[in-house]
């Protein structure tokens, strides 16, 4: 058994993605038909060209008619599908795979999620399960506040060195969405006021932790042979990879809470698949899933992005800033577009769509998009149990 | 000859007090503390941690036949309470488990009943008392619950046997609720005093006599009642002296209700000396009076927690938190989604891990799960699990979390990685802690509550708690 990916078989040849927010006066329809309608015009096709469609949604509908009615689709073959936060990117995942298998020449993956809808704060699980009452009804928040003083108990570094650590992501991702027309939150944020934001759980406070928002983003695939009949600078999928793990962190007491060894697992996967031996010199930049700042932070050694136990340093050093060595979330990350759960992880491939192709606005374009790769990641869960997606995308063949 | 095999009483963690009721309403209160149950407990939940306490300090051959379950504020009607209970305990499906429930007099009655015999009987008793604000049911009244195990020397050694009893009765109205009513109402007291004081005179001259006794002869004297000047008015007639007499808890604890009689009775053997007598006088709808003498077995007798340690480690309640604890006020609820009422199906299926808090064990790598899993997450065993009962293992607190945004009773929500003593972890919720003192590394135990009641279906498991001051929890011991 090994997983031998699909490395520049299947490319990206037209996406859309909406701005995020509170679109009060839209609806699930109105968000995909806008995101779709982007893509396809970006690939220069209609939507009956297209062979099949992929839709990802955690709770904003059910089944391949989410899109085929809005859309107005007529005989084609539409999966919904669901994996947590990483909804957005498993639409990809299986459509890139439908295409690579050569059952179509063409597939649309759409991620769409209305969470401000349900008038609560946070994700709202859509699960409605009958259960025994014995399941944890913890929000996130708190389970990734366990892994701050986790991660400092392990690596020495002190409660205020690891508040101003995380503070640093934040404000980092702050700096990059406010200079991003299609985040939800567009203003540069002090790290005074990170600091001093009321508290939601353990020590995380509300500049910690990613908003909820409406969006809805959009990929055209097609068999890697034929990109150029619809764009001379296609993005080509060298990697995509997944973990769902057996939640035995919270199981198994030796697990400590500063890394996620899913996310390690899907990230060795995928540099296996698509060739990368060093990520830290051969990745241009990386969309990764900063639900928590917690979360960005371990994701950096989880990734290969820095050292284990060195990551804070890194965040403190500014590796990761736009200007940095390795940008990271130089889109404003989940902080800055907040989590439409089915959107998330196709808006991160759009910004790779942007960066590689040299279409990013000046004053958030990434210095090293010659390096040709760029990484983008989901976890859904929580720590201890979840499930991750790592994909890579590149602007060659080779 | 039935006996009492072993007691123990159960005071929740919290304390009212009663000056501030005083001070907030200049009105009502008073002095001293009452015992106050968590928002997450009720009588069953309660019942089930004074009958972990009885069971563990109970004699090993000790097997309860008979569960008999006594509050005036069940959490169920038709639905019998002593079910989850017995679930709990994990007593073997052949045991009756069955309420005697509404009035006060049936936690003492049931005791009476018991010790008539002949099966040995868990008698599990436990009140929550609520009264308007300022009321004198409000301040006097608390909460708690005992547990004593009755069985004959077959079951194991006798801590005390019965030696007289004697009882009256009498109907007349001093004290009532009607179903659904929160609080109780009582008719102009100096009526009922008129009544008790003969109806106890009578009962504790018959058990005197019963047990071959005069007054002077009895060691200690435990007097207890809903109508505290009715009690005074009796007890200054007992011919007992002074020195006699048993604390009453209304100064620390309050009046537990049903639970109160036995919570004393636990109290007093924690206490008791081999070859004592003990008089335990009860008025309630008339006046009952059991009379005990101790053996050579309570020298040695180790309570599992003492009601008098339990009362030195609680920790105060706020009266506005009280009230809000006791539905009296409503305060703004976090913008999160309430929880739905649990599936009965599913529960069906997961009884043991829900209200016994067993889990699995593999029977090759001694990986241990909690829910119990089929496969086995270390070697992959498949179906080769035993079972492994937790709720007694104590646990250390590997990481922690204070969650400010998530539904909760009375938030915020506590909650920390526990890893079990001998393997397991398992994620909980965290009861009776002051999360500021808070540390990782902390040792905790299991305690059984109410999470949250949805659709009028109570969603009882398991939480945990830090050990109480002065019982550590040593590693890989049950305290």
């Amino acid at each position: 058994m090994s997983s031998h990916g699909i490395k520049d078989q299947v490319a990206i040849v037209g996406m859309g993605c909406t701005k995020f927010g509170e679109h009060w006066s839209k609806n699930a329809d109105d968000l995909l038909i806008e995101s779709t309608t982007q893509a396809l015009n970006s690939a220069g096709v209609t939507k009956q060209d297209i062979d099949a469609y992929w839709v990802g949604t955690a709770m904003s509908g059910m089944s391949g008619m989410t899109v085929s009615r809005p859309l107005q689709l007529h005989n084609k073959p539409v999966t919904r599908v669901e994996n947590f936060c990483a909804t957005g990117s498993e639409a990809l995942r299986n459509a890139a795979y439908a295409v690579a298998s050569g059952a179509y020449d063409s597939a649309l993956a759409v991620g769409v999620e209305k969470v401000k809808d349900s008038g609560y704060q946070g994700l709202v699980g859509a699960g409605k399960t009958p259960t025994d009452g014995t399941n944890r009804t913890l929000t996130a928040a708190a389970m990734f506040a366990m892994c701050a003083p986790a991660y400092g108990n392990r690596y020495g570094v002190g409660d205020d060195q690891m508040r101003e650590v995380l503070a640093r992501i934040s404000w980092k991702n702050h700096y990059n969405g406010a200079r991003n027309e299609r985040a939800q939150f567009r203003k540069e944020v002090s790290m005074d006021t990170i600091c001093g934001a009321p508290l939601m759980a353990g020590g995380l406070r509300v500049f910690d932790c990613s908003g909820v928002a409406d969006g809805s983003a959009a990929a055209v695939l097609v068999r890697a042979e034929d990109a150029h009949q619809y764009t001379d600078r296609p993005l080509y999928v060298k990697a995509l990879a997944f973990v769902a793990g057996n939640a035995s962190g919270n199981a198994d007491p030796d697990y400590d809470y500063t890394y996620f060894p899913e996310i390690e697992a899907a990230g060795r996967d995928a540099y296996a698949q698509a060739g990368v031996t060093d990520p830290r010199s051969q990745i241009a930049m990386a969309e990764v899933h900063d639900c928590f700042t917690p979360a960005e932070l371990l994701i950096y050694e989880d990734l290969g992005f820095a050292e284990r136990g060195s990551a804070w340093k890194e965040v403190l050093a500014g590796t990761f800033d736009l200007a940095g060595d390795l940008p990271v979330n130089p889109d404003g990350g989940l902080k800055s577009f907040g989590h439409p759960v089915g959107a998330s992880g196709l808006r991160m491939f759009f910004e790779t769509w942007l960066q590689l192709r040299g279409d990013a606005p000046e004053e958030r374009r990434i210095a090293h998009a010659d390096r040709g790769l760029a990484l983008t990641h989901n976890l859904g869960g929580y720590p201890g149990e979840m499930v991750s997606f790592v994909g890579i995308v590149g602007n060659e063949l080779g | 000859m039935q006996g009492i095999l072993s007691a123990a009483g159960y005071v929740p963690y919290r304390r009212l007090d009663r000056g501030t009721i005083t001070e907030t309403f200049a009105a009502g209160g008073g002095r001293g503390t009452r015992a106050v149950a968590g928002y997450d407990e009720d009588t069953t939940s309660m019942g089930v941690e004074a009958a972990r306490l009885a069971l563990r300090a109970a004699p090993s051959g000790a097997h309860p036949r008979t569960l008999a379950f006594s509050t005036t504020t069940p959490a169920y009607l038709d639905k019998t309470n002593a079910t989850a209970i017995h679930a709990a305990l994990r007593l073997d499906t052949d045991v009756l488990a069955a309420d005697f429930g509404g009035a006060i007099r049936s936690g003492l009655a049931a005791l009476t009943a018991a010790l008539h015999g002949p099966d040995p009987t868990l008698l599990v008793t436990a009140d929550v008392r609520d009264g308007l604000p300022t009321s004198a049911d409000e301040a006097a009244g608390g909460d708690g619950a005992a547990a004593i195990l009755v069985g004959s020397d077959t079951d194991g050694p006798a801590l005390a046997t019965l030696a007289g009893e004697g009882h009256t009765t009498e109907e007349f109205i001093d004290r009532w609720r009607t179903p659904g009513d929160n609080r109780s109402k009582v008719w102009e007291e100096r009526f009922g005093e008129t009544k008790y004081v003969p109806l106890g005179e009578q009962a504790w001259n018959a058990a005197l006599k019963s047990a071959e006794l005069s007054a002077d002869q009895v060691d200690q004297v435990i007097v207890t009642g809903a109508h505290a000047r009715a009690i005074r008015s009796l007890t200054a007639r007992l011919g007992v002296d002074k020195s006699k007499l048993a604390d009453d808890l209304s100064g620390s604890v309050g009046f537990t209700g049903a639970a109160h009689p036995a919570l004393l009775l636990a109290a007093a053997l924690e206490q008791a000396s081999p070859g004592q007598t003990i008089a335990l006088v009860a008025l309630a709808d008339g006046a009952d009076v059991l009379v005990f003498r101790t053996t050579d077995a309570v020298g040695t007798w180790k309570p599992a927690r003492a009601v008098a340690d339990q009362i030195a480690a609680g920790a105060p309640l706020s009266y506005g938190k009280f009230l809000t604890w006791r539905g009296v006020v409503t305060v703004e609820p976090p913008r999160r989604p309430e929880p739905d009422r649990i599936s009965a199906a599913v529960t069906g299926r997961t009884e043991h891990f829900k209200y016994g808090f067993v889990g699995s064990k593999d029977r090759t790598s001694d990986a241990l799960h909690l829910p119990p899993a089929r496969v086995s997450r270390v070697g992959d065993a498949v179906d080769d699990m035993e079972p492994a009962p937790m709720a007694d293992v104590p646990g250390t607190i590997a990481a922690f979390t204070i969650d400010r945004i998530a539904y909760s009773p009375s938030p915020p929500i506590v909650f920390a990685i526990v890893d079990f003593d001998g393997g397991g972890r398992l994620p909980i919720e965290l009861t009776d802690v002051n999360a500021d003192a808070l540390q990782v590394g902390d040792r905790v135990e299991m305690t059984f509550r109410r999470l949250f009641t949805a659709d009028g279906i109570h969603n009882y498991f398991w939480k945990a708690r830090p050990f109480p001051a002065g019982a550590q929890g040593k590693e890989g011991s049950s305290a």
